[in-house]
């Protein structure tokens, strides 16, 4: 397998990440999900790891491309699933996964696409921060 | 220290990586090594054979399955011909890359295993050894 398939729902981009990628897989999907974005104007790209049982730097610095070209393409990516061995090796290696955002599961992560999304399109005047709350 | 199994891997292209990543994991499932220190292992072999990949082209990876005072592990050893490292204080470093990666590759290696071990001669060749206890932390 050369591709990974990326599904159009909405205004929404959704992968879901099967195997432990190759690098060469890895690099594909970062530049097919940039074309897509661009193609489709899509909103939010949602990436689902659940199955992927190793990420390293090499992984971990794809997530970090996807999402930053894709917020410099007026998407947000919101990351899904990742495994608690994974989360707790990433921190250890060093790797923080800055600028990514994260849900526990596809349900959370596409509540939090939309609650971005519906943010960004309501407020105007907002910055670019994400939906944190401040109550101080 | 005694050597219950033994194998040698090639690495010499960037398709190698997956196969050696499952080998690594074949052996930690074989000793009982529960899933967190699997993945911790098999993520700093695979920072490792990256970085032989990238600074060296290439090199071989001794898989082993060792015990020592009742404690069982998985050492690998990764031996390349490459340029070696110079001053490997600094590429001890976080965020200290020849290259253009991220430099967390061996920082980031020797923090997930138990036991980590570099020797590097410039012109001759680096070789990185790490062990991962069953029990390990």
């Amino acid at each position: 397998m050369d591709r990974i398939p990326i599904l159009k729902m909405g205004p929404y981009l959704l992968v879901t990440i099967q195997i432990d990628l190759y690098d060469r897989v890895a690099l594909n999907l970062e530049n097919d999900l940039i074309t897509m974005v661009s193609k489709t104007e899509a909103k939010g790209v949602l990436i689902d790891i659940s199955a992927v049982s190793i990420v390293d730097s090499f992984m971990g610095r794809i997530l970090g491309n996807i999402a930053s070209m894709s917020r410099i393409m007026d998407a947000e990516t919101v990351v899904v699933g990742m495994q608690p061995a994974v989360a707790i090796t990433l921190v250890e290696l060093g790797l923080t996964l800055q600028g990514v955002h994260t849900a526990l599961n596809v349900e959370k992560g596409m509540e939090l696409l939309q609650d971005m999304i519906g943010l960004h399109s309501s407020s105007t005047e907002d910055d670019e921060e994400g939906p944190d709350d401040r109550n101080d | 220290m005694i050597v219950m199994t033994k194998d040698t891997m090639q690495i010499v292209r960037e398709q190698d990586v997956v196969p050696f990543r499952n080998r690594v994991r074949e052996y930690a499932v074989k000793i009982g090594m529960s899933l967190v220190n699997q993945t911790k292992l098999i993520t700093a072999a695979s920072e490792l054979v990256r970085n032989m990949l990238k600074y060296a082209s290439g090199g071989k990876v001794i898989l082993e399955i060792i015990s020592k005072n009742a404690q069982t592990g998985v050492r690998l050893t990764f031996v390349d011909e490459g340029p070696g490292i110079s001053d490997i204080k600094q590429a001890m470093q976080d965020g200290f890359s020849t290259g253009r990666s991220l430099g967390l590759g061996l920082p980031g290696a020797k923090r997930l295993v138990n036991e980590f071990d570099i020797q590097s001669t410039p012109g001759t060749g680096t070789t990185v050894t790490i062990t991962h206890w069953k029990h390990g932390r």
